[in-house]
C-alpha cells in the first residue's frame, strides 16, 4: 500500500519534472535563437561579412535551377578566365540545409525570400546544437548537467560570434552536427544499439556535408577508442559504436564530391583506417580469448604475435607508402598548420594572411568562452568521478580542442561546446553538493533525508536551479515501473550513477559555506550572462558591410560598400570584370553581380598573385597585367577619409608578399624603408608609385589640402599626381570604395605599331595623337 | 540612333506645310474655326505641359459635337495625358466643366497625323463661340543635345515642335508662349513675329493660318531638372481585413537627361555642389498617403538608410535618397514599402460589395513612369473583382498565393504606359467577400496543431514493442 503510494508520488514528480525540463528546453531554445536576433534588430536582415555572402548566392542559384543544375553548376562569374566548379569545390551542406527550408516554407506558402531563411537559418540551427549539448551532456553526467550546458551553449560568446542571424556561414549548421554526431556516438556507446551507430553514421555525413571540420570527429573518436582499449575498456558497445562509423561514414563521406575520394586518400582520414584494424584485432582477441581455456589462451597469444608482428610491420608499410603516394602528399596546408602553428606563415602566405587562421591571444579566451574557463577544471575533475566511457570521451574532447583552438582562431569554435559541457557538468555537480549539504542540514527534513535525500531536496532546488531537480528525475527514471520507461530508458541501466550518488549523500559541507558558495556560483552564472549578452548586441552583432559610428550628432551610417556595389551593378555592362583583391570578390560577386578575377575561394595561390603583382606594379605594368585578364574596373578600398582600418593599403603588404611568391620581380624590401611599412614622404619610391597607392589617394589631397591618412596618421607621401592609364568612374560618400575603369588602349597608326612601341617618347604619342585627330578613320 | 530619328522627323515635319497644303482633309467639319488660341508651353521640367486655350466658333449651319485636337505623329508617341474643359460662366464665376477626350481616327490624316475628339456636352449650335482649355503633357520629348556630358557641364535640351498650332481648323489668330527653366537658351529657331523676354519665348501672333499648318522650330536651352523616369514601377497594394492594407512599390529608377561621360569625381562633386554634376540628382520625394506606418526602404542588397519620413495628419512625405547620386543614363533599382489604416481606403458600397479607394499613379513627384503596374492582390475568398479607372488601363486577373493561402489570392492588374503626376487619381476596385474566410487560417493552424498533439497523445498509449 504504502509502497504504491511513494511509486505514485515519485511517478508524478516524475512527469512534472519531465514537462519542466521540456519546457526548459524550449526556453533554451528560444534564447538561443533570440540572444542571435540583436544584429537584425540593432542593424537590419542582411547577410554579414564575406563567406556568407558567396553561401547565400549559391542558395539563391540552388533553389532557383534546383538540385542537379547546382551540382554541375560551373560558375564563370569567379575567378575569370579560370571560373570555379561550384558543385564539386564547396561543402553543400549548409546550402542544402536552407534550401530544404526555403522549400518547405514556400510549398506551405510562406513566401519568406531566400535571404530571409538564409539570415536566420544560424539562429535556428544554434537552437538545435543547444539541444544537442543537452542530449550529449545528458548521456554523459545525466540531464542536470545536460540543461546546464545547454543553457551555456545557447549563450557562448564564440559560438554567438558565427552564428548571429545573418552570419550565414558553414560553422552555423556545422557545431550543430557535431555535437549531435558525438551525442550519437555516446549513445551508441551507452547502449550498444546498431540502430543509434547508423544514425551516428548519418549526422557524421551531413557533418561532412556542412564543414570541413569534420575531421575533427574522425580523428577525435578513433583516439577515444584507442583510449578505451588501452585502458581495458573494450567491449562490444565500443565495436557497435565504432567499427558501422568508420565504415558506413567513409562511404557515405566519399558521396559529397567536395571530399569524394580524399576520405580515403588523405592522412587526416588514416588514424581512423587503422583504429578500425586495431579494434578488430582487439574484438578477435577477446573472442578466441572467451572460447579458449586459459592455458590454450597464453599459447595461443605467443603464436599471434609472432605472427601478429610480421602482419603489422606489413601493414604500416602499405600505410606509409600510400601516405607518400596520396595526392596531397599527407596533409593539407591548412590542416598542416594546425599541427605545425608556425607553418603556414613559414610557407603559405595566403593562409597566414587570413585573421582567423592565427593563433588567438589570452584575452580572446576571456572574450570568447569568458567564466567557462575557470569552469573547464572543474569539470574536468567531476569527469573523473567516476571515469565511464563517455566521460572519458567529453575529457578526451575538451583537452583536443584547446590544443587546436591555440592554434587558430577559428577554432576556438570547437572549443566552445566542449567548455559549454564540461562547465554544465562542474554547476551541475556542484549546485549538487551544496544543495544537498543544506538540505542535509535542515532541522525540517532531516530524518526523511536519511532516507529519500534525493528526492526531498527537489523543491528546494527549482527555485535555485534546474540541474538538481532533473538529476533526480534520472534516478526515478530507472524506478519508474511503466512500459513506456522500460522501451525507452532501458539503455540506462549501464550508468554507473547509483553508486557515485549513494558515495556523494556522504559528501557534507558547512551549511554557511554552501549558501555562500551556491550565491558566488550564481554570481558567476549572471556575469556569464551579463557578459554573453553584451557580446551578443556589441561585439559580434556588426554585419561589417554597413558601418555605424556614434558622434555628437547621433549615429552615423557607413553604407559605402553596398554603395558601391549597387552602383557596379546597375551602371555597368553585364559582362564586365573586376578587379579587387580576394577579400572583396564573393562580396562584388554576389551584391553586384559582376565578375571577379579572385575571391575568397583562395583556391589558386598564382591568380590572386598575379592581382597581388598588378597592385604593388607601376601604373602602366599594373595596366597591362589587368588588360590581359579583360578587366575593364579596378576596385579598392580606401580607409583614410573616415578612418576605416581594414582597408587595402593596411593590406598591401600580404599582396606585395603573396604577389612575390609567384612574380619574383615584386621584392617586399622595395615596399620597407628600413623594415617599416609607411606612405608618408618617407616611404619608398616604389611604394608611391605602385598601382595601389595611386588608385587609394589620387586627388585624395584636394579634401583637405593636407592628404592626412586618418586611418596612417600621416600626411601622405605624394600628394599630387596624375593617372594616366586609369580613370576614376565611381567614388563612394565616405571615400571608401573607389571604382576605376582601364582607359582604353590609344588607337595604334598602321604600319607604325611596332616603331612606336620601341621608343615611347612623348612626342610620338603626341603626334600620334594629332594624325589621330585629323583623320579618325586611318 | 534617337538623333537619326529625330532629325528625319524634323524633315518630315519640314514637309508637312506643304502637303497639307496639297491634301485637304475633307472629314473634319469646315463649320468650326478657332477665333483665338493661346499656347503656353511648360518647359520647366523634363515634363512638358502644354496649355491650350481655343476659343472656337461655330460658322456653319448646323450643331457641332465634337472638337478635334491633332497632333504630329511624334508627339502622339510621347502624349502622356490629354484634358479638355470647356469654360462655362462670364468672368467672376467662371467655372472648368470637364470634357471628355477620346483618341479618334479620321480618314485620309495627312502625313499620319493623329486625332483626338473633344466631346461637348452640349452641341454648339451655329454662330455660338465656346472657349476649350486643354492641357496635354508630353514625356520624354526633351532630348538632350550634347548627348553626353561631363561632370563638370550643365545639361541642354532640344525641344521640338511647331510655331504655329497644328489643327485641323482654320485658326484667325494664335500665340505660343515657351517657358523656359533659365535664361541661358543657347538658339531657338525665329518664325517672325518670335520675341525673347527672360525666361519665356513667343511665337506669334501668327493670323489667318489654314488648317494643317505647321512651321518646325527647335529650342536648344539650358535643362537642370531631375530627369527621373521610372523606367518600371510595379505596385502591389495588398488587402488584409484585419485592418492593414500593405502597400510595396518595386522601382526602376533611370536618370533620363544627357548621359554622364568620362570621370566621376567624388572630390569635385562634393567640394563644388554648384557647378559640378548639376544636372544629376540625389534626392526624390514621394508623396504618400497620411496615416503611413511602418515604412521601409529598400533594394535587394539590403537597407538603404538615407530616408526620412515626415507625417502629419494630412499627408505623408518620404524623402529618399539612392545609394548614389544618378547621373545621366545612371539607373538604380529600389522598393519602398508602408501600410496604411485600411479603414481610410476600403469601403462598403451600397450593393453590399466592397471596394478599395487608391490613387493611382507613381507617388515620387515630378516623375515618369514609363511602365506602371499596379497589382490589387484581394483576400483569399473574394470574388467578382471589377476595376474602375478613369482613364484607360489593361487590365487582366492573376492567382497569388501567400502566408498559408490554399486556394490563392485573386489579383487584380492594372497596367498603364506613360503615368504623369497628373495620373494620381483615384481608382476603385470592387469585390465581394465573405467575412467568414477570415477566420480559415486561424483555424487551420489551430486544427493542425491540434491533431499533432491528438496523434503524439494517442502514440503514448500505444506500444509498438514485439517483445512482451
Amino acid at each position: 500500500m504504502a509502497a504504491s503510494e511513494t511509486s505514485n508520488g515519485t511517478a508524478l514528480r516524475y512527469a512534472f519534472g519531465n514537462v519542466l525540463s521540456f519546457f526548459i528546453l524550449l526556453l533554451i531554445g528560444v534564447l538561443a535563437f533570440s540572444i542571435r536576433l540583436f544584429s537584425v534588430i540593432k542593424y537590419e536582415s542582411v547577410i554579414h561579412e564575406f563567406d556568407p555572402y558567396f553561401n547565400y548566392r549559391v542558395t539563391q542559384y540552388l533553389t532557383k535551377n534546383g538540385i542537379y543544375d547546382f551540382w554541375n553548376w560551373f560558375d564563370d562569374r569567379t575567378w575569370y578566365p579560370l571560373g570555379r566548379v561550384i558543385g564539386g569545390t564547396v561543402y553543400p551542406g549548409l546550402t542544402l540545409t536552407a534550401g530544404t527550408l526555403y522549400w518547405i516554407l514556400n510549398s506551405l506558402n510562406i513566401p519568406l525570400s531566400v535571404e530571409t531563411v538564409c539570415v536566420f537559418t544560424a539562429p535556428i540551427f544554434s537552437a538545435f546544437a543547444s539541444w544537442a549539448t543537452y542530449l550529449l551532456t545528458k548521456e554523459v553526467k545525466g540531464a542536470g548537467a545536460g540543461l546546464t550546458a545547454a543553457v551555456l551553449l545557447a549563450m557562448v560568446p564564440s559560438y554567438i560570434s558565427r552564428s548571429v542571424a545573418g552570419s550565414y556561414d558553414n560553422e552555423a549548421v556545422a557545431i550543430f552536427a557535431l555535437i549531435f554526431t558525438f551525442f550519437l556516438y555516446i549513445k551508441t556507446l551507452n547502449t550498444g544499439s546498431l540502430f543509434y551507430a547508423t544514425l551516428n553514421a548519418i549526422a557524421y555525413f551531413y557533418m561532412v556535408c556542412s564543414w570541413g571540420g569534420y575531421t575533427f570527429i574522425i580523428n577525435l573518436i578513433p583516439m577515444h577508442v584507442l583510449l578505451c582499449i588501452v585502458t581495458g575498456r573494450y567491449s562490444s558497445r565500443l565495436y557497435i559504436a565504432y567499427a558501422p562509423l568508420v565504415v558506413l561514414g567513409t562511404l557515405l563521406a566519399s558521396l559529397v564530391p567536395v571530399v569524394g575520394f580524399n576520405a580515403v586518400l588523405t592522412s587526416e582520414h588514416f588514424g581512423s583506417f587503422l583504429v578500425f584494424i586495431i579494434i578488430h584485432v582487439v574484438a578477435l582477441v577477446y573472442y578466441i580469448k572467451g572460447i579458449l581455456s586459459p592455458k590454450m589462451f597464453k599459447v595461443a597469444v605467443t603464436l599471434v604475435v609472432s605472427i601478429g608482428l610480421v602482419v603489422c610491420c606489413a601493414v604500416i608499410a602499405v600505410l606509409v607508402a600510400l601516405v607518400a603516394s596520396s595526392p596531397t602528399k599527407g596533409w593539407s596546408g591548412r590542416s598542416l598548420s594546425l599541427l605545425d602553428p608556425t607553418y603556414a606563415s613559414k610557407y603559405i602566405p595566403i593562409i597566414a594572411s587570413v585573421s582567423e587562421h592565427q593563433p588567438p591571444t589570452w584575452p580572446s579566451y576571456f572574450m570568447d568562452i569568458n567564466v567557462l574557463a575557470f569552469l573547464v577544471p572543474a569539470g574536468i575533475i567531476a569527469c573523473f568521478s567516476p571515469l565511464s566511457d563517455a566521460s572519458s570521451f567529453v575529457v578526451l574532447y575538451i583537452v583536443t580542442s584547446v590544443y587546436f583552438s591555440g592554434v587558430m582562431v577559428r577554432l576556438m569554435l570547437v572549443l566552445a561546446p566542449a567548455a559549454c559541457i564540461m562547465s554544465g557538468i562542474a554547476l551541475s555537480a556542484s549546485f549538487d553538493v551544496f544543495t544537498r549539504s543544506i538540505k542535509f542540514q535542515l532541522p525540517g527534513v532531516k530524518g526523511n533525508s536519511q532516507v529519500d535525500a534525493g528526492d526531498t531536496s527537489s523543491e528546494g532546488v527549482v527555485a535555485q536551479n534546474e540541474v538538481a531537480k532533473t538529476y533526480k528525475n534520472e534516478e526515478a527514471l530507472k524506478e519508474r515501473p511503466s512500459k513506456k520507461n522500460r522501451k525507452k530508458e532501458k539503455e540506462h541501466v549501464e550508468k554507473p550513477s547509483v553508486k557515485a550518488q549513494i558515495k556523494k549523500r556522504l559528501l557534507v559541507l558547512p551549511f554557511e559555506a554552501s549558501i555562500i558558495a551556491i550565491l558566488l556560483l550564481v554570481l558567476l552564472g549572471a556575469f556569464y550572462v551579463v557578459h554573453s549578452v553584451w557580446a551578443a548586441a556589441e561585439a559580434y552583432s556588426a554585419p561589417s558591410i554597413v558601418l555605424t559610428s556614434y558622434s555628437h550628432d547621433g549615429l552615423h551610417v557607413f553604407d559605402d560598400f553596398r554603395e558601391a556595389y549597387s552602383w557596379l551593378s546597375h551602371n555597368t555592362e553585364v559582362d564586365d570584370k573586376v578587379a579587387s583583391w580576394w577579400d572583396y570578390g564573393y562580396q562584388t560577386t554576389a551584391m553586384a553581380n559582376r565578375t571577379v578575377i579572385v575571391d575568397n575561394n583562395t583556391w589558386n595561390n598564382t591568380h590572386i598573385a598575379t592581382v597581388g603583382t598588378a597592385m604593388s606594379s607601376p601604373e602602366k605594368a599594373a595596366w597591362e597585367i589587368f588588360d590581359s585578364l579583360d578587366v575593364k574596373y579596378v576596385l579598392v578600398v580606401f580607409g583614410g577619409l573616415v578612418g576605416y582600418p581594414s582597408d587595402d593599403i593596411n593590406k598591401f603588404l600580404w599582396m606585395v608578399r603573396i604577389g612575390g611568391g609567384v612574380f619574383p620581380h615584386i621584392k617586399e624590401p622595395d615596399y620597407l624603408r628600413d623594415g617599416q611599412y609607411r606612405i608618408d614622404s618617407q616611404a619608398t619610391p616604389t611604394m608611391l608609385n605602385c598601382l595601389m597607392y595611386k588608385l587609394s589617394y589620387y586627388r585624395f589631397v584636394e579634401t583637405d589640402g593636407k592628404a592626412f591618412d586618418r586611418v596612417r596618421r600621416t600626411e601622405i607621401g605624394k600628394k599630387h599626381f596624375k593617372l594616366t592609364h586609369f580613370e576614376e568612374v565611381f567614388t563612394t560618400h565616405h571615400w571608401m570604395v573607389r571604382i576605376y575603369k582601364l582607359k582604353p588602349q590609344k588607337n595604334r597608326i598602321r604600319g607604325k605599331a611596332k616603331k612606336s612601341r620601341s621608343k615611347a617618347s612623348s612626342t610620338t604619342s603626341t603626334k600620334r595623337s594629332e594624325t589621330q585627330r585629323k583623320n579618325p578613320w586611318h | 540612333m534617337e538623333a537619326q530619328l529625330s532629325v528625319r522627323a524634323i524633315l518630315l515635319l519640314s514637309l508637312l506645310p506643304l502637303l497639307s497644303l496639297l491634301a485637304r482633309s475633307s472629314s473634319v467639319s469646315h463649320d468650326i474655326q478657332i477665333v483665338n488660341a493661346e499656347r503656353r508651353i511648360d518647359l520647366t521640367s523634363h515634363i512638358v505641359k502644354v496649355f491650350l486655350t481655343l476659343k472656337v466658333e461655330n460658322i456653319g449651319s448646323s450643331p457641332v459635337s465634337d472638337i478635334y485636337l491633332a497632333f504630329p505623329p511624334t508627339q502622339v508617341d510621347h502624349l502622356a495625358l490629354v484634358k479638355a474643359a470647356a469654360t462655362v460662366g462670364k468672368r467672376k464665376k467662371k467655372s472648368y466643366l470637364p470634357l471628355g477626350v477620346n483618341p479618334t481616327e479620321l480618314p485620309d490624316a495627312p502625313n499620319g497625323t493623329k486625332y483626338f475628339s473633344v466631346s461637348l456636352v452640349n452641341p454648339l449650335s451655329a454662330g455660338e463661340t465656346l472657349t476649350i482649355e486643354v492641357l496635354y503633357i508630353l514625356t520624354h520629348s526633351l532630348e538632350p543635345f550634347p548627348v553626353e556630358i561631363s561632370q563638370s557641364e550643365s545639361q541642354l535640351v532640344y525641344y521640338h515642335d511647331s510655331a504655329i498650332i497644328l489643327s485641323p481648323y482654320d485658326i484667325k489668330k494664335q500665340t505660343t508662349f515657351l517657358k523656359t527653366p533659365s535664361t541661358k537658351l543657347e538658339s531657338f529657331t525665329k518664325v517672325e513675329p518670335t520675341n525673347r523676354a527672360g525666361t519665356e519665348l513667343k511665337y506669334g501672333p501668327y493670323e489667318n493660318q489654314s488648317p494643317h499648318s505647321f512651321s518646325p522650330v527647335i529650342v536648344h536651352f539650358e535643362n537642370n531638372n531631375p530627369f527621373a523616369v521610372v523606367e518600371e514601377l510595379v505596385r502591389e497594394v495588398e488587402i488584409s481585413h484585419w485592418g492593414n492594407l500593405q502597400i510595396t512599390e518595386h522601382y526602376k529608377l533611370m536618370h533620363a537627361g544627357a548621359r554622364h561621360k568620362g570621370v566621376f569625381s567624388r572630390v569635385e562633386y562634393q567640394s563644388k555642389p554648384s557647378f559640378s554634376g548639376v544636372s544629376s540628382f540625389k534626392n526624390l520625394l514621394a508623396r504618400l498617403p497620411p496615416g503611413v506606418h511602418s515604412a521601409y526602404y529598400r533594394d535587394e542588397i539590403g537597407n538603404i538608410s538615407s530616408s526620412h519620413l515626415r507625417t502629419d495628419p494630412w499627408k505623408s512625405e518620404l524623402e529618399i535618397e539612392p545609394r548614389y547620386p544618378l547621373f545621366g543614363g545612371w539607373k538604380s533599382t529600389f522598393i519602398i514599402g508602408y501600410g496604411l489604416p485600411l479603414q481610410d481606403f476600403l469601403f462598403e458600397s451600397p450593393d453590399g460589395r466592397r471596394y478599395l479607394n487608391f490613387s493611382f499613379g507613381c507617388p515620387l513627384v515630378e516623375t515618369v513612369a514609363d511602365k506602371l503596374t499596379i497589382k490589387v492582390v484581394l483576400p483569399e475568398g473574394s470574388k467578382d473583382p471589377s476595376a474602375v479607372v478613369p482613364f484607360p488601363v489593361e487590365q487582366h486577373l492573376e492567382t497569388k498565393y501567400s502566408y498559408l493561402d490554399i486556394v490563392g489570392r485573386t489579383v487584380v492588374v492594372l497596367e498603364k504606359r506613360n503615368v504623369v503626376p497628373e495620373h494620381n487619381s483615384p481608382f476603385q476596385v470592387y469585390y465581394t467577400f465573405n467575412q467568414v474566410f477570415m477566420l480559415a487560417e486561424p483555424l487551420m493552424l489551430a486544427s493542425v496543431f491540434f491533431f499533432l498533439f491528438v496523434t503524439y497523445v494517442a502514440y503514448l498509449h500505444i506500444d509498438l514493442s514485439i517483445r512482451k
